[in-house]
């Protein structure tokens, strides 16, 4: 399907595509393996400029939005979802930043992620604290011009590797869900430090880690937005950045279902390749159907947020349930055409699955998107 | 419309089989109706349509241009240049008198070689005992390592002097440097790597045949108007001239006017980097390693059994990649050229791009755990199985006999 | 300030191009056009001494009119300028014509001090043009180099390949250098170059804008002419070994003791 993309667009895919085939694929498995963190791969998307798309050009961002950010990401995930998600997790790490932060906020800190010179991470989940949010137990108490942070996050993508955090904590536990608050912290403030690096299933090459903070001095003037907003902080950069794991999905499934096609074509089984047999292409038609409608949808979404239209929490819950739930179900089909030889780790098409796994989880469980869904479309018709 | 004014389609000819746009490597031709027509924005007048038209209806008209330093009624005589390294001559220019023999048999002329050093008239002999009927040598000590300034100044005043028909000389780094700077200074025509020589009877010329695109298509050359008919070959794509020290035959001493002699580069440093192992360029056997070796520890089976064989190790483009082994071990399109008497593929799939380095090999065995992996199409024997199992029961094997 | 020239050349991609050997037609199917691999590693060394030197990049290519793509696929690496020589007069072209062109609007261009090629083009594999443009234009050569150990004061040194291991070479500028893959990686070209390039002006060069003679130019300025193409011998698909490991051990080594 066309997407009737701009010729900026096109040129945007076309580099990832390059970066993707030239220099993720040579080294995805042996990533995969040693989960060993991409830093040349990093260089390489920030010397292409690739890493400030969705920032505005006076950051040194290229001015594009959510739609350019899936265009990238989506095209690297055809060849590694675990390298992309790096690359995709710095802007969400990044997103807070644009849409809370104040002026001088904003001219210290987002020239360098627009450039790749320093990489993002977003902090809120805990041990206690996964699908109910509103849950952490990190403190952050005002002491004069600083706040001190007391607490542990775990599943921090891009944990230790990043420079630039933003963080969410409670400054009022009393005030409930109003008693959280968004603050950026950088790497080798005094009481900052990491804890584990977890040992994954899949995206393995993405490093997945514990932040620990001890009496972490934070300067007020690190806060975004106001004290309070924390949450709200949340919820409007994981409306902006639900796409982004779409896109990753849909790049995982496609990347899967590409190697399943050609091999496909190749195996021959009773005296044919397998792909002349219907019960074969009846997987392969479906998933193709599958991932286009996913793709439509999440392209569509992307769309709308960037030009501001409306409330986009349901949409963009949408793209980010039915991509994510796509790619588990291409990837697992893929690894059945593939057969035994889909089973070995010698064979591409097992990591794929694996890594399509962690889309149905992380930044928002698919039960938690249908909830959004469901409160939304609830809401619209309460409204008539 | 502009037309090019050297080639056409000549309409009352062409019947319209298409044989022509199938030859086309630029897509040039078309049909329009029932007649080819060609388009000229793309046509690169490379002549291959010509040879597929059964009909004749393809004219490509080609104009004598400039003239060539030597002239076609004075041009006589085969000529070898024959190379030196450490004033010792190399046997890629024993291979070339092989061929030079041939070639001047045919001709029934006479073959010389030509060398340049600082010390050479013992090894000149050498040059006799393997064909040549003259050597020419220029000695200096200047000449003693090659130098593309001074050796292409000193060899074009030669070859005007001596005005030779046919010119050999080895594709190697020195003749890839010479040869090309000999052929602009003569005004003459040059081919590179040929792996096949041979004079067309009735013409009295020399056909020189070549792959390109990668290997994927052979190209037979011809030089027609202009002398020296100038090619390069490939080390080991001919045998080595046999010796016979009863040979005799004639040295001439040459001494090139000074200014000549001055060189516009300067030699600093010449850095051996002896391998382990050997260079696989030369090598008879090689074992060659693709991504099925599974890791970079693995690779020593692979050095094992080209140990035990007295072989070379190579490499696939993947793992040259993934950083397992250096570049210099590299097989094919984008690394070196091999043709061994042995190439045994272990774990390589054999893309395209990889073969195009080792399908002229003499005997190629593949061992690789898929069945449909495309190495099979060109090994001369082909094991389905595990690596891991089949190579260390084979050294065991080798290693047994030679108790 | 160091004024580099890199001469790049469009080439089929040679993996795709094949004869049908049933036929003994070539298959063409989708051949995508590129900028000769071995060039690129040029282009990326020129973008080097121009990041440790300060100087100015002019890549230069004779072909068809779509050449112009990889013209402008080297200014998004960051090269500042393409000029293209195209001409009619110019097809037919073997080496000999080919780096007479070449040199002929390396002169158009006025002074430089580097001229860059690559190795050799993946399409005719002949490695002659290089050397050629440095006879026409009178000044050394350098081939085959892996390394530029120095630049400083008009005076350059470099590591060249040989069979053995390298020569360390030294020149003077102006000078021609073909390099090999050893040199460097390529650059991928990076969005804000992709934009530039969009918008550069190709500066475009027929045969009336260069100091030419007829008769070295095209088909009549080519010394040799293909008569011929065919398809490479094929292999025969071999024998295929079965049986116990033990036993395969043993063909093996029977088929090996019999090459030694």
């Amino acid at each position: 399907m066309d997407y009737l993309l701009t010729e900026e667009q096109k040129m945007m895919q076309d580099l990832a595509r390059k970066i993707a085939d030239e220099k993720i694929r040579p080294v995805a498995k042996e990533l995969d393996e040693t989960c060993k963190f991409p830093y040349e791969i990093m260089k390489v998307l920030a010397d292409s400029d690739l890493f400030g798309v969705y920032l505005p050009e006076e950051y040194g961002g290229f001015g594009g939005g959510v739609f350019e950010l899936c265009l990238i990401t989506e095209e690297l995930s055809k060849a590694c979802g675990g390298i992309s998600v790096c690359y995709a997790a710095s802007a969400l790490g990044t997103i807070p930043i644009l849409i809370m932060g104040n002026d001088e906020q904003k001219k210290k800190y987002l020239p360098d992620l627009a450039s790749g010179k320093k990489l993002a991470a977003f902090a809120v989940t805990e041990p206690e604290a996964g699908s109910d949010a509103s849950a952490i137990q990190t403190t952050a108490k005002k002491e004069g011009d600083h706040y001190v942070l007391n607490g542990m996050k775990h599943f921090i993508t891009n944990g230790e590797i990043a420079d630039t955090y933003v963080i969410i904590a409670m400054t009022n536990k009393s005030k409930g869900a109003r008693g959280a608050t968004a603050f950026i912290v950088e790497k080798g403030t005094k009481g900052f430090t990491f804890g584990k690096k977890e040992d994954k299933l899949g995206i393995r090459a993405s490093a997945t880690s514990e932040l620990v903070f001890n009496d972490c001095k934070v300067p007020a003037e690190n806060v975004l937005g106001k004290e309070g907003t924390g949450f709200i902080a949340t919820m409007r950069t994981f409306d902006m950045s639900r796409p982004g794991v779409a896109a990753q999905a849909l790049g995982i499934a496609q990347g899967a279902m590409d190697l399943t096609v050609a091999y496909a074509i190749k195996r021959r089984q009773f005296g044919k390749p397998i792909s002349r047999f219907q019960g074969i292409q009846f997987m392969l038609a479906d998933m193709a159907t599958e991932i286009e409608a996913a793709r439509a949808l999440v392209y569509s979404t992307a769309r709308m947020i960037d030009a501001k239209k409306g409330n986009v929490a349901g949409v963009s819950a949408m793209s980010k349930m039915y991509a994510s739930d796509v790619a588990m179900k291409v990837t697992v089909d893929c690894v059945q055409i593939y057969g035994g030889y889909g089973y070995m780790k010698d064979y591409p098409i097992e990591k794929y699955m694996r890594d399509a796994k962690i889309t149905q989880i992380y930044e928002g469980t698919n039960q938690i998107q249908r909830n959004i869904i469901a409160a939304n479309l609830l809401k619209k018709f309460r409204k008539k | 419309m502009k037309v090019l004014k050297n080639i056409q389609i000549l309409e009352d000819k062409c019947v319209g089989c298409q044989a022509c746009l199938g030859a086309c490597p630029y897509g040039a031709i078309y049909m329009e109706g029932k007649k080819a027509k060609i388009d000229y924005d793309k046509c690169t007048l490379c002549g291959s349509c010509i040879s597929k038209c059964k009909f004749e209806a393809i004219k490509i008209e080609k104009k004598a241009g400039f003239k060539s330093a030597v002239s076609l009624e004075e041009a006589k005589g085969v000529w070898v240049l024959a190379e030196q390294k450490n004033n010792k001559v190399q046997s890629v220019s024993y291979e070339l008198l092989n061929k030079g023999r041939e070639l001047a048999d045919d001709l029934r002329v006479e073959l010389t070689a030509i060398l340049l050093g600082s010390d050479i008239k013992e090894e000149a002999q050498c040059l006799i005992h393997r064909g040549a009927d003259k050597v020419i040598i220029i000695e200096d000590t200047i000449l003693n390592h090659y130098q593309s300034g001074t050796y292409s100044a000193v060899i074009a005043e030669i070859i005007k002097k001596y005005k030779p028909e046919i010119i050999l000389s080895g594709a190697t780094t020195i003749g890839r440097s010479l040869v090309p700077r000999l052929a602009i200074k003569l005004n003459t025509g040059l081919t590179a790597d040929c792996t096949a020589l041979e004079i067309d009877k009735e013409k009295k010329l020399l056909l020189q045949t070549r792959p390109a695109f990668g290997g994927n298509i052979m190209a037979t050359i011809m030089c027609q108007n202009h002398r020296p008919q100038m090619a390069t070959v490939r080390h080991k794509v001919f045998a080595e001239a046999i010796e016979d020290q009863k040979r005799k035959g004639e040295i001439i001493e040459e001494k090139p006017s000074s200014e000549l002699l001055c060189s516009d580069i300067i030699l600093k440093d010449i850095v051996e980097e002896i391998e382990e192992t050997i260079n696989i360029t030369e090598a008879d056997i090689i074992v060659a390693a693709g991504r099925g070796v599974g890791t970079k520890e693995n690779l020593s089976i692979i050095e094992e059994l080209a140990k035990a064989l007295d072989g070379a190790v190579a490499a696939s483009r993947s793992i040259v990649d993934a950083g397992w082994i250096p570049y210099s071990h590299q097989v094919g399109q984008t690394g070196r050229t091999v043709c061994p008497k042995l190439y045994i593929a272990c774990g390589i799939s054999g893309q395209i791009q990889h073969l195009v380095g080792m399908q002229s090999s003499d005997v190629i065995i593949a061992i690789n755990k898929n069945p449909d992996a495309p190495i099979f199409k060109v090994a001369n024997y082909g094991v389905v199985g595990d690596l891991f199992k089949i190579i260390p029961a084979l050294i065991k094997r080798i290693q047994s006999s030679s108790k | 300030m160091l004024n580099i020239v890199v001469c790049i050349k469009q080439v089929p991609d040679t993996t795709d191009v094949k004869i049908d050997p049933k036929t003994n037609t070539l298959i063409r199917e989708g051949v995508e056009s590129i900028m000769n691999p071995f060039d690129r590693y040029a282009v990326e060394e020129a973008l080097r001494l121009k990041e440790q030197h300060e100087g100015k990049i002019t890549v230069l290519t004779m072909g068809p009119p779509q050449a112009e793509s990889i013209l402008r696929e080297a200014i998004s690496m960051g090269v500042d300028e393409g000029v293209l020589l195209s001409d009619r007069a110019f097809a037919g072209s073997d080496t000999w014509a080919t780096s007479y062109t070449l040199a002929s609007g390396i002169k158009a261009l006025g002074e430089f001090d580097i001229i860059i090629c690559g190795k050799q083009a993946a399409d005719g594999d002949t490695a002659q043009v290089g050397p050629g443009i440095s006879v026409h234009l009178n000044i050394p050569q350098l081939t085959y180099v892996k390394k530029v150990e120095k630049l400083e004061n008009d005076l350059i040194t470099v590591e060249r390949l040989i069979e053995e291991g390298y020569e360390v070479i030294e020149s003077k500028l102006p000078c021609l250098m073909t390099v090999v893959k050893e040199i460097n990686e390529p650059r991928i070209p990076s969005l804000k170059g992709m934009m530039r390039s969009k918008k550069a002006e190709i500066k475009k060069l027929s045969a009336s804008d260069l100091d030419v003679k007829a008769e070295y130019l095209g088909l009549d300025g080519s010394p040799t002419q293909v008569v011929k193409i065919f398809s490479p011998p094929h292999r025969q698909k071999g024998e295929m070994l079965e049986g116990e490991v033990s036993d395969i051990a043993e063909k093996l080594f029977s088929v090996i003791k019999e090459i030694k």
